[in-house]
Parts: structure tokens; C-alpha cells; sequence
């Protein structure tokens, strides 16, 4: 149900923002440059630029979302929550005589996430007491108790009555609607029902926004995030854990490109390593690196070692392929002029066949370093002592879901992250790529 | 223009022994490709050609009949089946700094500028920067790129490119420069004016040169000697000994056109390329 919602808000989000930003931001709908001149755009993917305010308005809304989703303290307009606070209802007990009775029960409702939730001073909060009532009169004395939010509590209204429920004392009547076992009333706070045994519960009314457990809300995922700089978890902080996580991927990336790049070249100028290399080559590159895990686990236990060799893995295939189709994308004609200009194979090698592969090899690091990034965190999670995915497999034993979306954040921002300095690195090293 | 006094010439050059041989002899040349379904194709047959030191050679024909295949044999990158070649008395074996190319486009190094594409040569051969500066900028004034030295390629225009292509194979300072369609994908106007720079080059290097053209004007401008090729298998169909080259060095090239021979001479040729595309379409036709 709830997934339908979002879907509906988040199509009902695309085209409303859509009509609202062309009218507020009218410059931000023109063509520009060039394009300004083409009349039909409609199927010229070359016309197309990303349209910025979709962009902003796109992150903000999948924040808003987040938002309205969760008990945060954003003020943002968000969905109904969960009913917290006091609130009492009555029931009606009925001996086998006959005599009816009525007694309230009180019920405080508190937030589920109390104890994660620090005063000012620092402390944790602490579940309340339940409210001070009088017991009242007649044979059903008054009850008062406590739930958390998102939760359900079987009130044994017995406890304290003359009259228990083995003596004969049934409910008959909540808020004065007869009730049966198994039926359940709504109150504006929640939903009364009888068990099939005939014990009252009470089950709060949730709405539609998300217990902590499921969806911490972004203020809390923040103090988390500074939380773990601070004290870390698992007794390595969040910068350790994602150094560690980076120096595998580096590790493994650049060993997978020095041995790889070579091979590659070799089987672009010789047909022995060609010959050589092609099986291994075409068996190894259809593996997924994480079907490999096990097998270095067994052979190198879960320490650096076995990570660094997974990711070497990753990255060699790519590695080869990419140096081997930067050979066979040498123009003939280049290396014709380069011979009959008096190069040596050695001067070939270095001066025509390597820099003219460069933007292959690029493309080939920027996919392997992309795959090590993913590689590194699954293999994380399967075992590791330290590194992000550690960190998030860890804090889903414990249904520490923040832990896990900071976790999940700074891996997305990571992979992003390279990706942009890899193109820039590209960009600078490589400017003549795409304009040949 | 700047003129190219100060490349040296070398119109006879030292051969085997001492004895003084000149120029390329291209000796009974057949060229045999074996297809990988079995069957073959008869790129060349037969070519026999001397050509003198500073001879400046266009070559016509209609496409397929082994033009690329004889510049390649020539700039040693293929041996051919049968036949040798030999320059200044020396067999052609493989590529040599001796014979340098330029080809139509898309074989200068992208990753250079202009100023170390031109010196690629010399800095192959381990000569010094400082000892090729001279000679390299001096190019750069002849091919009229001074002010680009520091461009990237991909900064020029299709027109500059070429003129670096040029220079960059002068650097060099070959015997034998061969060009397979060095023009083709340049609009006329800079067609025009590279025609012009070929000319004044050839004259003032006395290099020989062998140029490859689908355009039947730019062989008569370009060609004292003026080869026409038949195909299937490839070999020479007629030779021509033209005027217009040596006319046009330093003069207006469309003057040269209105020379009296030069539209009859056009036509005779246009002919005799036609029909050998009428032939060839016939042939297919019936083979089909
Ligand atoms: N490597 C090769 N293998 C097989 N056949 C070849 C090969 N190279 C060229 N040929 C054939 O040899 C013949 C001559 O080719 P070539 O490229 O020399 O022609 P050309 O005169 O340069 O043509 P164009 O004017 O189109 O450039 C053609 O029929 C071609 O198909
Ligand atoms: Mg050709």
C-alpha cells in the first residue's frame, strides 16, 4: 500500500514539478548555445543537457519523501504519524451473576526510539511511568500502563480487580460498545480489541510514517554519520572503516593494472599471448568476481590478503580487455607513418601504440574501479574484520538501520566520487579523446 | 612563402659500390592477394617502372586497381609476390625513414602538438631537440603553420592537418615521398592551395614524389609524369609526360588550366577511365 504512494507521489512529484518549474523558472527551459538554433531537438540526443532544476528539485524531493516518511523533526510538511501521549478507554467486566462494572485503563503512549534519543544534557531517555490513577470502585478496579509506539500491549485488566478472569469475570463493553472475543473497536488513538481468549488489547495507531527501526529519519542518520567519526563502531571509526575499504580497492586495482595492461598489450602485438592469454582470458571475464569469494576465503582466509587478491581479480580482466582493444584501435595508417618515419617496435610501442590507447585503457579503469568499489563492499559483507561493508553487515544484526544508511550513503557518495576524478583525471590526461 | 633552399637537395645519391644510382626502379612487380575463401585476387601485375630521382609521378585509376597496393609495396609495409624494388640500388625490404608517406588523413599522432609531430622523425633517429629546432620551425614557415607549433591537432583544421603531415615527412628529409590521396577529403578551395604548396615543395626539395589521386585534374597539375592504371589485375594502362606541373610551380594553377593541351589531355583521360568503369560494371553484370 505504502509502496503504491510513493509511487503515486513520486510520478505525481515528476510531472507537477515539471509544470511549476517551467513556470517559475522559464531560462531554465531554453536551449542554449548552439542548440538555441535547432528547431526540432525531439529525438537529437546531442541537444539534450540535463535540466539543473530537475536535478535539485529531484534530490529534494527524494529528502522530503524521506522526510515524510519518518517521526523527524524536519520541518517539512510529512505524513500523519504514530498517535503518542495519554489516553484512556473503559471497559465493561460481567461476572457470571450478572453485575457489570466499569474501570478505565490509561494508557501512555511513548516513543518506541526513547532510548536512543538524548536529552539535552547527553543522556539517554528512559521509558515514563505509567500515569497515577485512583483504582476507582465496585469489583473492576482502574488500570494505568505504558506502550511504545508501532507496538501492541495485552492489558490484563484483571491484575488488580476483585474479580479475576478465572472467577468468571468476562469484558463485555469497551468505551460502552459490546464487544466479543476476537472483535476490535477504532479509537481516534488506535484500535481496542479482545483476544479469542477475551483479554483486552491495545494497539496504537501508527499512520503512515516509519518506526526508527525501519526508516531512521535524516537528522538522526546525521547524528549517526558524526557519531561514528566520533566513537566509531566496531572499534574502528566511519574514516577507518571506509580507508580501509578504499586502500583494497586501490590496492587491488592498481596490481590488477599493472599486470593487466601488459598482458593486454601483448596480446594486441603477439599472437602467442594472444593464443595464451585468450582462454584464460575468455573463461575468467564472465565470473563474477563475488562467485570467487568462497573460493578465497578457503585459500586466503578473510584478511587483507584474500580482499586485495578478489580485487586484483576484479580488475584484471577488465584490465586486459581494455589495453587489448586499445592495441586493435590503432589506425594502420599511424603506425604506417610512424615506421616510415624511422621508429623502432620499441618506439611504436611507446610512442604510438600506448598513448593511442590511453582512452581505451581510461574507460577500461573507470569500469574496473567502479566494479572494485562494488566488489569490495560485497566481499565485506561476507566477511571482514573492518571496512564499510563489515560495518553495515554488523549493524543489520543489530537492527541498527542508521549505521547501515550512513554506511550505504557514504558508499554511493565514494563510487560517485571516483567516477567524477576519473573522468577529470581523463579529461586532463587524455584531451584529444572524442575529437579524432 | 619562404623557399626550402636551405633543405638540402639530393638529386643523384652514392649506391652500392660508389657507382652513382639514382631514383626507383620498380621491377616487374605482381601482387597476389590469397582470400580466405580459397579464391584470389590479381592486385598487380607485371608494373614495371623507373622512376628518376626528383621525378614528381600522379597516378589515376579507377578504384580497385591496386594503387594503395603499389604505394604500400613501394613504402615496403607489403613484399610483393613477385618483382623487387629497389631505391637508389638498395632492395626495399621494409619501411625506411628514406621513403616517407602521407596519407589521407588520420595518421598524424593526436596526442602531440603540431611542433612534436613534425620533429617526430628527427627525434626518432636520437637527434637532439636543439639540433632539429632549427629545421622543424623552418618547416612549420614553408608549410605556413608558424603561429600553430603549440596547437593540438584536433585544434586544426583538415587543411592545416595535412600541411603537418607534410612537414612532418620533410622533417625527415626522405628520398622518396609518397602520398596516397593526400588531398582527397580537403574542400577545393584548400585543395587548391595544398596543390600549390606540393608543387612548390617538389621543386625547391627536388624530392621525388609519387602521388595518388581520384582527381584527374589534380594528376595533370600535379604529374610531370602522369600514370594511368587499369584493373583486374592491376597494371599500367597508359603513361603520360605533361607540361603542367612544371608551370605551375610559382604560378597561378587556374593560368595553368588554360593551357592548350590541358582540356583535351583532361578529356582523353576522363575517357579512358570511364570506359574502364563501364567495363568493369559490365563484367560484373555478367559474372552476376
Ligand atoms: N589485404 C588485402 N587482402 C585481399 N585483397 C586485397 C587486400 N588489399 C587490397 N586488396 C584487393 O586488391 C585490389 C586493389 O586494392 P587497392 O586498395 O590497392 O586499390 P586502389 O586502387 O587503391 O583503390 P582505391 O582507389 O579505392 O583506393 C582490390 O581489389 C582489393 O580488394
Ligand atoms: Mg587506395
Amino acid at each position: 500500500m505504502t509502496a503504491l504512494l510513493v509511487l503515486a507521489l513520486y510520478i505525481g512529484a515528476f510531472f507537477g514539478s515539471f509544470y511549476i518549474a517551467k513556470a517559475l523558472y522559464k531560462s531554465a527551459f531554453e536551449k542554449k548555445g548552439f542548440n538555441k538554433l535547432k528547431t526540432v531537438t525531439f529525438g537529437d540526443e546531442s541537444a539534450i543537457t540535463a535540466n539543473r532544476v530537475a536535478s535539485v528539485i529531484s534530490v529534494i524531493a527524494v529528502f522530503w519523501m524521506w522526510v515524510a516518511f519518518t517521526n523527524s523533526s524536519i520541518p517539512l510538511p510529512k505524513f500523519p504519524g504514530p498517535y503518542s501521549g495519554d489516553m484512556t478507554f473503559t471497559y465493561t467486566a460481567e461476572l457470571e451473576d450478572g453485575t457489570k462494572d466499569d474501570a478505565t485503563v490509561s494508557m501512555r503512549v511513548y516513543r518506541e526510539d526513547i532510548q536512543q534519543t538524548l536529552d539535552a544534557e547527553g543522556n539517554p531517555g528512559r521509558e515514563p511511568a505509567p500515569a497515577e490513577i485512583e483504582p476507582g470502585d465496585g469489583f473492576a478496579k482502574n488500570d494505568s500502563l505504558t506502550v511504545a509506539r508501532y507496538s501492541f500491549k495485552v492489558v490484563n485488566v484483571w491484575q488488580n480487580d476483585d474479580v479475576s478472569k478465572k472467577d468468571g469475570s468476562k469484558i463485555v463493553a469497551i468505551n460502552g460498545n459490546p464487544i466479543a472475543p476476537g472483535q476490535e473497536i477504532s479509537v481516534p488513538e488506535g484500535t481496542i480489541g479482545l483476544t479469542d481468549k477475551g483479554t483486552p488489547t491495545f494497539e496504537p495507531a501508527v499512520g503512515l510514517r516509519m518506526a526508527r527501526l525501519y526508516l531512521p529519519a535524516p537528522e538522526v542518520v546525521l547524528q549517526r554519520f558524526i557519531w561514528l567519526n566520533k566513537e566509531g563502531y566496531q572499534g574502528y571509526t566511519l574514516l577507518e572503516h571506509t580507508w580501509f575499504s578504499l586502500k583494497r580497492v586501490v590496492l587491488g586495482f592498481f596490481i590488477g593494472a599493472i599486470v593487466g595492461i601488459p598482458i593486454g598489450y601483448a596480446m594486441g602485438l603477439t599472437g602467442w599471448a594472444r593464443g595464451w592469454f585468450d582462454p584464460i582470458v575468455e573463461f575468467m571475464r564472465p565470473i563474477p568476481p563475488l562467485a570467487l569469494i568462497p573460493l578465497i576465503i578457503i585459500w586466503f582466509g578473510i584478511g587483507e590478503v584474500g580482499k586485495v587478491v578478489l580485487l586484483f581479480l576484479a580488475a584484471l580482466w577488465i584490465m586486459i580487455i581494455a589495453a587489448r582493444s586499445g592495441v586493435s584501435g590503432v589506425a594502420i595508417a599511424k603506425v604506417h607513418a610512424a615506421y616510415s618515419l624511422g621508429a623502432s617496435k620499441w618506439q611504436i610501442l611507446s610512442k604510438v601504440i600506448v598513448p593511442n590507447s590511453l582512452p581505451d585503457i581510461f574507460t577500461g579503469a573507470r569500469v574496473a574501479m567502479g566494479v572494485c568499489w562494488g566488489t569490495v563492499v560485497a566481499a565485506e559483507l561476507v566477511a571482514a574484520n573492518v571496512g564499510l561493508g563489515k560495518m553495515i553487515v554488523t549493524a543489520s544484526k543489530f537492527q541498527l538501520t542508521d549505521i547501515i544508511i550512513v554506511g550505504i550513503i557514504v558508499i554511493g557518495v565514494i563510487g560517485f566520487a571516483i567516477e567524477v576524478g576519473m573522468r577529470a583525471l581523463e579529461n586532463w590526461l587524455i584531451p584529444w579523446k572524442g575529437k579524432v | 612563402m619562404p623557399t626550402l633552399f636551405s633543405l638540402k637537395s639530393r638529386a643523384t645519391h652514392p649506391g652500392k659500390k660508389g657507382i652513382q644510382v639514382s631514383g626507383l626502379l620498380i621491377n616487374d612487380i605482381s601482387m597476389r592477394f590469397d582470400l580466405p575463401n580459397g579464391g584470389h585476387v590479381q592486385a598487380l601485375k607485371n608494373v614495371t617502372l623507373d622512376i628518376k630521382s626528383g621525378e614528381l609521378m600522379s597516378v589515376l585509376g579507377p578504384s580497385g586497381c591496386g594503387k594503395t597496393t603499389l604505394l604500400n609495396i613501394v613504402a615496403g609495409f607489403l613484399a610483393p609476390t613477385e618483382g623487387t624494388i629497389e631505391l637508389s640500388g638498395d632492395v626495399v625490404t621494409g619501411p625506411s625513414p628514406q621513403r616517407g608517406m602521407v596519407f589521407q588523413q588520420g595518421a598524424l599522432f593526436e596526442w602531440m602538438n603540431v611542433r612534436d609531430n613534425v620533429s617526430f622523425g628527427p627525434d626518432m633517429k636520437g637527434v637532439s631537440r636543439a639540433e632539429s629546432k632549427e629545421n622543424v620551425e623552418h618547416l612549420l614557415e614553408v608549410v605556413g603553420l608558424q603561429d600553430f607549433k603549440e596547437k593540438a591537432i584536433y585544434e586544426l583544421s583538415g587543411g592545416m592537418q595535412q600541411r603537418v603531415a607534410l612537414a612532418r615527412c620533410l622533417a625527415n628529409d626522405p628520398d622518396v615521398i609518397l602520398m596516397d590521396e593526400p588531398l582527397g577529403a580537403l574542400d577545393a578551395l584548400t585543395r587548391e592551395k595544398m596543390q600549390s604548396l606540393v608543387l612548390d615543395l617538389w621543386k625547391d626539395t627536388g624530392k621525388t614524389i609519387i602521388l595518388i589521386t581520384h582527381s584527374v585534374e589534380e594528376a595533370l597539375l600535379l604529374g610531370e609524369r602522369l600514370l594511368v592504371m587499369a584493373p583486374r589485375p592491376g597494371r599500367v594502362h597508359k603513361e603520360y609526360r605533361l607540361p603542367f606541373a612544371e608551370l605551375g610551380v610559382g604560378a597561378d594553377l587556374r593560368e595553368v588550366k588554360k593551357h592548350k593541351d590541358y582540356n583535351s589531355t583532361r578529356e582523353e583521360i576522363l575517357e579512358m577511365i570511364w570506359n574502364m568503369e563501364e567495363e568493369i560494371m559490365g563484367r560484373t553484370e555478367e559474372s552476376a
